[in-house]
């Protein structure tokens, strides 16, 4: 590997890591701060795809379709939680669990009733659709770089939100001590129902911008589910640098391990979970 | 709730007349009576009917019936009694599922399954119950291989026989060295090896593997390797969605045109709607292609579009020769499915007249079948030609 493709490589892994992060980030929120253990995150990610796809398909944009889709998965979110996980802030997490592994079953049978269960593809928008070329033989789609821009602003914004305003103050208040937050007057069932329904959209919308890049497929969601949860637990629970620290690791350590080392590619992220837990068990930037 | 019928006198005398009326229809055709004896053959086809795999499930069962149709609905003069269990495509449930069938259902025959892990699972417990078994489709090697049996068959493929012919295709072009690439699981490290054998017993020189953790799509890094390389081609294994992102990653990492795609035919099969142009161009070889232009394939092409509404696949095909090698072994016994040594005798015997092409089993029970070189055009994977005439699996590890 010379040096050009070290820097090219590179890339990738901050690529991906940037995309990782995109993906987990609903998980971040809805896991990370309000403590629910959301197992249908990658349910809604692969609704979000599915969504792209059916309304991109009848009104020719890619840009038309998310715009379309994004206020319907927040509906959905809102949905869910008045509906059923509203009632389960009180239990153990074996109760949310269950649910939300029933939620899965349900989605990707709804999936397979509306939609059906071939494999489909999302058009990369004509302004993104080109590509730069590197070296010789290689190019770097511009739609991946656009992605990864939509990670950064989505980071910064999500920071901005949870660190640095009244209401993500009030949702870090509400993680904490939900019953002394209350008390202070404050209407904590909508904040849950506003931030679980933020979650839901954010996944949904992972799964819509990266519907031209992976192709939609039947079980998409199962396959970001675990990925999701490495984010989360090496980041550090309710932590969203924590998040990004870890996703950036992740890509990194995914695609150099590829490339050097392919034939335990597949174990790498997991054994870098292990160490980041034996050094650090509350995760990276998370609270002890 | 329904009662339990009792034994009335009506019922007992409507019975009584059906056994004298098959008495006097027996003595006048005694063959005729010794089947009725048999009662109806059952047929248990466990398949994947939901899940990433149930099109590819329905495509087999639907194969396999028409078969059966175009016998009257019979095998060997026998009606059929079908039992269906879903897979699930789940490895670790095959043995309860395959036992449902042997045990409890007492079938004659099962057919199954897509998924190779749960072809092995099937295996375990029909190797032990001795059980006639056909396969139309999972590619395991060691189904025909180290684990084969006499009772087992497949109507389908080996894993290394979709790839093997690609070495002589690869040098022919005069590509004289390659990277391969695709998914860390069993089938994926069969498939490279097939390929590997081929290419290298040409003068090929396989440059590097390249594997990704399944069943993950994120593909950029070995493409960027792949450029960092520069191999005369690339040979990829990849199926359905993995599939269809690959095709569009090596098109949009600027690769497509530069360094030649080839795969097994899985990589472009079912996926074609799906990646807009970026399939264009891509050679892959497999046991079936469209546009073969036969008879045998035309007529079943018409037949299935005509019973089912929907256009066959490679995956109907091969339900459709389980069918055809089934009612083989059972001709070969006039339907007596209890002379085991007969119906396997009269299915290593039998020369299958399959839309694919006809094609004959190997000493292992793995189809010995002329492998096509396909090209993508549009939305087809035209034929361009043979790629290996009657191509067999070597069956390593075969003792029975």
């Amino acid at each position: 590997m010379d040096f050009a493709f070290f820097l090219i490589q590179l890339l990738n892994g901050l690529q991906y890591g940037l995309l990782l992060f995109l993906v987990a980030s609903g998980l971040t929120l809805v896991f990370g701060i309000m403590g629910i253990i959301n197992l249908a995150h990658g349910s809604f990610y692969m609704v979000g795809a599915y969504l792209a796809w059916s309304l991109s398909s009848m009104t020719g944009s890619l840009t038309a379709a998310i715009l379309l889709a994004v206020p319907l998965t927040v509906i959905l979110g809102m949905g869910l939680e008045r509906l059923l996980f509203r009632h389960l802030y009180q239990r153990d997490h074996l109760y949310q669990v269950l649910l939300t592994y029933g939620l899965i079953l349900v989605f990707e049978e709804l999936r397979s009733i509306i939609w059906g269960d071939d494999v489909h593809g999302v058009a990369v928008p004509a302004l993104l659709n080109a590509s730069i070329p590197l070296t010789e033989n290689l190019s770097y789609p511009v739609y991946r770089l656009a992605i990864s821009g939509v990670c950064l602003l989505l980071a910064a914004a999500l920071y901005f939100l949870i660190q640095k305003t009244r209401l993500g103050m009030m949702i870090r208040a509400g993680a904490s001590n939900r019953d002394m937050v209350q008390s202070l007057g404050i209407d904590i069932k909508l904040i849950y129902t506003l931030v679980f329904a933020l979650g839901v959209a954010l996944a949904a919308f992972a799964g819509m911008i990266n519907a031209p890049l992976s192709s939609v497929t039947p079980n998409m969601g199962s396959q970001v589910l675990i990925i999701c949860f490495v984010v989360v637990v090496i980041g550090g629970i309710g932590s969203v640098k924590g998040a990004m620290a870890a996703s950036l690791m992740i890509g990194l350590a995914e695609t150099f391990g590829q490339v050097l080392v392919p034939e335990v590619a597949g174990m790498i992220v997991y054994v870098l979970m292990a160490i980041v837990l034996v050094w650090r068990p509350e995760g990276l930037f998370g609270r002890t | 709730m329904q009662k339990k019928s009792t034994y009335d006198r009506r019922g007992f005398l409507l019975g009584s007349t059906a056994i004298v009326g098959a008495t006097a229809a027996g003595t006048l055709l005694p063959t005729g009576a010794a089947l009725a004896q048999q009662g109806k053959l059952k047929v248990g086809l466990m398949l994947p009917y939901t899940g990433t795999f149930a099109q590819l499930g329905v495509a087999i069962t639907n194969g396999f019936k028409l078969a059966v149709e175009e016998r009257g609905g019979k095998l060997g003069g026998r009606e059929i009694e079908y039992f269906t269990v879903d897979d699930e495509s789940n490895p670790a449930k095959a043995p309860e599922n395959v036992n449902k069938l042997v045990q409890r259902d007492k079938v004659d025959v099962v057919i199954g399954t897509v998924h190779s892990g749960v072809v092995m699972g099937m295996a375990k417990v029909l190797k032990e119950s001795g059980t006639l078994w056909i396969n139309p489709n999972g590619g395991a090697g060691a189904m025909t291989g180290a684990a084969c049996a006499p009772n087992f068959f497949r109507t389908s493929f080996s894993n290394w026989q979709t790839t093997h012919a690609l070495g002589k295709v690869l040098k022919a072009k005069g590509h004289k060295n390659a990277v391969f690439i695709t998914w860390k699981y069993a089938a994926g490290e069969e498939m490279m090896e097939g390929f590997k054998e081929g290419f290298e017993k040409e003068g090929g020189k396989l440059t590097k593997e390249l594997y990704v953790p399944f069943p993950q799509v994120e593909f950029q890094a070995l493409l960027t390797e792949i450029a960092s390389i520069k191999p005369d081609a690339v040979v990829a294994f990849f199926a359905g969605g993995g599939a269809a992102k690959f095709l569009k990653d090596y098109q949009a990492a600027g690769l497509k045109g530069k360094i030649p795609l080839y795969g097994s035919g899985f990589l472009t099969d079912g996926v074609l709607e799906a990646v807009g142009d970026a399939g264009e161009g891509v050679e892959t070889t497999l046991h079936y292609a469209d546009g073969l232009d036969t008879k045998k394939d035309k007529a079943f092409r018409l037949a299935y579009a005509k019973t089912f509404k929907l256009q066959p696949d490679v995956y109907a095909v091969q339900g459709y020769d389980a069918g055809q090698l089934l009612a083989a072994g059972l001709d070969g016994v006039k339907g007596n499915v209890g002379n085991k040594v007969g119906v396997i005798k009269a299915m290593e015997a039998a020369k299958i007249d399959s839309p694919r092409g006809a094609w004959t089993l190997s000493k292992a029970h793995n189809p010995v079948q002329d492998m096509y070189l396909r090209k993508v055009v549009g939305k087809e994977n035209k034929v361009q030609g043979v790629a290996w005439k009657a191509l067999a699996d070597p069956a390593r590890g075969c003792k029975a």
